[in-house]
């Protein structure tokens, strides 16, 4: 063999290997893109802009809910080197274990991504251990936004704005671990208009995770909008003196400017303050808040449901007559045969009879509209009866949610006749076995803001606006839907006679109401007091003021006290002078309420 | 030495090599720019960052050429001994007192310059050994004058393993093809496939366990000796059924002694992987198998590999590549600048590269083989064979298809001594190439 013919052996290995690696090169950079998914995988990240949650401002424009800055300590495990865990726990006050637990499921999730270690902790706290994070690599502090309250008044109105769960990320796909969402009351309904919208800002990383630079000069970025500023109906001064008027009682008081159904204030006894719920403390109070007997997050004003005794009679009254059942000048016998009565009259008429609040003459008002004889069979006549009757009723808003903007309510029960087809079967009752409905007992059950709207709903003469606690989203004003008046189907001349025997339970000597009297003032009012045997009975009262004029509508609850006019009345009366007269005459009947307490059992 | 005689040298000086060779200096150049490249410190003549250096290095280079191309020939024929043994003194010296770098003691500190004499210990091989084959002529054909060739080359490796450095040790072995084209026997290439071979075969069995009949878990290595013990049952019968008589004994004897050596090496390769290579060295080779367990092991070839698979066709852009920018790729100025050129150029950067290294080499090759001289021939094929292993080695570690070995990608990579050598390597060809028809060797 030529030896010279050898070089071509040679160069055949060389452009062999050349095209091995030209094959090479195709296969990872051009036929596929896994490599590039790689490298961006590595390489960019995407940095997430949070905008600053939207303020809530009361209706005098009085800041109530703003922002603060407070910290989690995240970790990349990929950094983290080993350090002295014991010195560590001890800078975090966080136990040894939980630290290590933390650590591990961090890196479970993922070696590269950063997890949260210990959440929530407060801007003193973190100063702390800020000086001493540059011995612990991998470690750093994560602010977010939580909110501070600046009155520590509205629990319950305003809601709580905490981490979001997993359900809620589930269902929302806005939200990642770790970020915070509306979780009650406004923060909740206007969660979106709060949040505002998150930015997104697409950035090169380099090997230490450090960003530098925009990626694409940030072609890709988004901006953060921020979350729009809410304007409430509340009134933080009124909200603040219910509250306290409400101290060492259960039940609840809520206040609504009856021409525009603008909650004034929404009380729900026992509260507490939402500042314990923001920061490193939010857990344990939060505990101990949920197993507190008196059940504080609970929420009394929309969804306590309760018998509404005898403030029900004012509803009985006002459809019977737009029904022509009765007309003012009807009187009927006070026989106490078939039910109970109280005081010493015998022969009412409409205006006596809510004055003196005379059973006998609701059940026959009732049973006039229930049963009025256009069938034979009573069953079949109080079946058609009980479902009209049922229609007229639901048109205050009872049984309904009242299109509130208020989160979670519960409607309560306006029972039909398939409610009572249920329990007793079909042509198995009659008036007479459902009759103590007549009274606002038996199986009727209402919220106390429902209560709120109906002294509104006859402040008004007929109508009312769905009660909302929003004035203003932003610079959008207020929601369309709250402007909208909801009519109940009375004609206004029926509530002439209503709103004057609501006067004189108030004005009147002897009458039940007196405590509600206010020097100079109008009030027209209604007291029940629900049965509760054995325990005390509930006490309730509904009133608005002026007479001619109402700027107020309110409904007062409050659980085991007793007679209506002895407790729920001068609680009603206070929180009416102070919004109209915005000063209290009497300061003897603000101790007595001050100083009163019940607990129940 | 007359005037006219100068303008021959400088007429015959292959300008294609030279341009070639300052084509990949400059690309090489502009690839350590990028991938130390800070926007807020742009400055090119930076002489305190590697790209700055360079440029000292580069301009050094350019002076050696000069010299080297005015020097005459003979002077390097004289000169391989005394430098082959210069260098060798000085191998020696670096292992004792060398300065330790990344675990290798092959350097000689000067201030905040370095020296690598295993960079130079290519060039002086080379010329010893274009010397020895070359004086002895005919004589080559001797085993003894074989063997020799073999010890030259193996002399300096050696002292280089000791430091050790595998890759340029692997670029010694390189030289055979040299050898092969002055008259070894084509076998030893073949061989050497089989080898290959047979070694990723015996790591690939001998890292996995099987359940064998009787003996229960045992290292798959076992199956392939029985396998190789089975294939030369099979042969030596083939000999019987397929052969005259006379030529059997031999056959018989050919087959078994490829047999012994086959389960020898096997078993050897085996027992190397398992026992002699250091953990990290045996890491490497089983990333390339895919069969790693830790994974942080193939930390520095999986990056290696996304930032040049980023590329795509025309890849991100000069100076836009986030992962050799952004320290993803692990030593992106030295041993992984290819990556650069693959994620910033793409596929198409990427194919002129080694487009151009294999032009080189096979424009090395043809100057070699127009020369008269034995001792130009035998020079020119080490010079193309030191080039293209380094070529193999370096593009196949960084594209995934060779272990991870230290070893620079010429012209490329940073560093003075590198590009020192590679220069003078090329440089003594070109003045040997331009005396071509004066020289009568």
């Amino acid at each position: 063999m030529n030896l010279a013919n050898r070089r071509y052996i040679i160069s055949g290995i060389i452009v062999f290997f050349g095209i091995i690696f030209t094959v090479r090169l195709f296969s990872l950079q051009v036929s596929s893109d896994h490599w590039k998914a790689k490298a961006a995988e590595l390489t960019e990240e995407r940095v997430l802009i949070y905008p600053s949650r939207g303020l809530i401002y009361d209706r005098e424009g009085e800041l109530l809910v703003a922002n603060r800055a407070i910290y989690d300590l995240m970790a990349v495990p990929r950094k983290v080197q080993p350090f002295d865990t014991v010195a560590f726990s001890q800078l975090l006050k966080m136990d040894i274990h939980d630290l290590e637990d933390a650590l591990n499921k961090a890196k479970k999730y993922s070696r590269y991504k950063a997890s949260v270690i210990r959440k929530q902790i407060d801007p003193e706290d973190f100063a702390r251990i800020a000086e001493q994070l540059h011995k612990y690599p991998g470690f750093y502090g994560q602010a977010r936004t939580v909110r501070s309250y600046r009155r520590g008044v509205g629990a319950h109105v305003l809601g709580d704005y905490a981490e979001a769960g997993p359900s809620d990320i589930q269902k929302y796909p806005y939200y990642q671990s770790g970020d915070y969402i509306g979780k009650g009351g406004v923060e909740r309904t206007y969660e979106e208009d709060l949040r505002g919208r998150k930015g997104m800002r697409y950035v090169l990383v380099d090997v230490r995770n450090n960003v530098q630079e925009s990626l694409s000069e940030g072609r890709f970025d988004t901006s953060a909008v921020q979350g729009a500023d809410l304007t409430l109906t509340l009134d933080a001064d009124l909200q603040a003196y219910a509250e306290k008027l409400m101290q060492n009682k259960l039940g609840s008081v809520v206040a609504i400017e009856p021409a525009t159904g603008e909650i004034l204030s929404l009380v729900s006894s026992p509260t507490f303050d939402p500042n314990l719920l923001v920061g490193g403390k939010r857990g344990t109070n939060y505990k101990a808040l949920q197993q507190d007997s008196l059940k504080p997050l609970y929420n009394r004003a929309i969804q306590g449901q309760y018998r509404p005794g005898s403030i029900f009679k004012m509803v009985q009254s006002l459809i019977a007559l737009q029904s022509e059942a009765i007309s003012p000048a009807t009187r009927i016998p006070c026989n106490r045969g078939i039910i109970g009565c109280h005081g010493s009259h015998s022969y009412d008429d409409l205006k006596g009879a809510i004055i003196h609040s005379c059973n006998p003459y609701f059940h026959q008002v009732m049973k006039r509209m229930v049963e009025p004889g256009k069938n034979s069979s009573r069953f079949e006549d109080a079946h058609a009866g009980l479902d009209n009757w049922n229609q007229r009723i639901r048109r205050f808003g009872f049984g309904t949610n009242l299109n509130t903007d208020i989160p979670n309510v519960k409607t309560g029960n306006v029972p039909d006749a398939a409610y009572y087809d249920a329990i007793y079967g079909e042509k198995r009752w009659a008036y007479s076995t459902i009759y103590s409905l007549s009274i606002g007992e038996g199986e009727l059950l209402i919220n106390p803001l429902q209560m709120a709207n109906l002294a509104a709903i006859i402040a008004n003469r007929g109508w009312y606006m769905p009660p909302h606690v929003i004035q203003s989203i932003g610079t959008d004003g207020k929601p369309l839907a709250f402007r909208q008046p909801q009519f109940t189907g009375v004609d206004p001349e029926h509530f002439e006679v209503v709103v004057n025997a609501m006067q004189k339970v108030v004005e009147q000597t002897g009458g039940t109401a007196r405590r509600a009297r206010i020097e100079g003032v109008e009030v027209c009012g209604k007291t029940g007091t629900v049965q509760n045997d054995p325990l005390p009975d509930h006490s309730v009262f509904i009133a608005f003021a002026p007479k001619d004029d109402p700027k107020i509508a309110v409904s007062v609850y409050v659980e085991y006290s007793g007679y209506g006019g002895t407790w729920a009345a001068p609680i009603a009366s206070l929180l009416i002078e102070k919004y109209l007269n915005d000063s209290i005459a009497d300061p003897s009947k603000e101790q007595r309420i001050l100083e009163a307490e019940f607990r129940g059992i | 030495m007359n005037a006219t005689r100068r303008q021959d040298i400088r007429r015959n000086i292959d300008w294609v090599t030279i341009g070639l060779y300052a084509v990949l200096v400059l690309v090489g150049w502009t690839a350590i720019y990028s991938a130390n490249y800070d926007p807020a410190q742009s400055e090119i003549f930076k002489f305190n960052a590697d790209h700055g250096r360079q440029i000292i290095w580069i301009g050094v280079c350019a002076f050696i050429a000069l010299i080297l191309l005015n020097t005459e020939g003979e002077f390097f024929i004289r000169f391989s001994v005394i430098s082959y043994a210069l260098v060798l003194i000085l191998l020696v010296l670096v292992l004792l007192i060398g300065k330790k770098v990344g675990g290798a003691r092959s350097w000689f500190g000067v201030g905040s310059f370095g020296i690598q004499p295993s960079e130079f210990a290519k060039t002086t091989a080379t010329l010893m050994l274009a010397w020895y084959v070359a004086q002895a002529g005919s004589r080559f054909k001797a085993l003894k004058t074989r063997l020799t060739a073999a010890l030259i080359i193996a002399f300096p490796a050696g002292l280089i393993l000791l430091q050790p450095d595998a890759g340029t040790v692997l670029v010694f072995a390189g030289l055979v093809f040299a050898l092969y084209r002055e008259g070894l026997s084509g076998n030893i290439l073949l061989f050497g496939f089989g080898a290959i071979i047979l070694a990723v075969v015996a790591i690939l069995t001998g890292a996995s366990t099987l359940d064998y009949p009787l003996l229960g878990e045992q290292s798959g290595i076992f199956a392939l000796l029985l396998g190789l013990i089975l294939l030369g049952g099979l042969l030596i019968f083939g000999v019987r059924g397929f052969t005259l008589p006379r030529y059997r004994p031999k056959n018989y004897r050919f087959v078994l002694a490829v047999l012994i050596a086959s389960l020898g090496f096997s078993y050897a390769v085996n027992y190397g992987v398992e026992s002699v290579l250091k953990p990290h060295q045996r890491e490497r080779i089983y990333v390339l198998f895919g069969m790693n367990q830790n994974p942080d092991a193939d930390y520095n070839i999986r990056h290696a590999k996304a930032a040049i698979g980023s590329g795509g066709w025309t890849g991100k852009g000069y100076l836009n590549g986030p992962m050799t920018r952004y320290d993803f790729v692990p030593e992106q100025h030295t041993d992984f600048i290819f990556c650069t050129i693959g994620e910033e150029w793409g596929f198409f950067g990427s194919f002129f590269v080694v487009a151009l290294f294999v032009v080189l080499i096979l424009r090395i090759i043809a100057l070699a083989e127009r020369q008269r001289s034995q001792f130009s021939r035998v020079y020119g094929y080490g010079v193309a064979s030191i080039l293209f292993m380094h070529l193999l080695i370096n593009v196949g570690m960084v594209l995934g298809i060779a272990p991870v070995i230290g070893i620079p990608l010429p012209f490329f990579s940073y560093g003075g001594s590198s590009l020192m050598g590679f220069t003078i390597l090329i440089m003594i060809m070109l003045r040997l190439d331009a005396e071509r028809f004066s020289v009568f060797r």
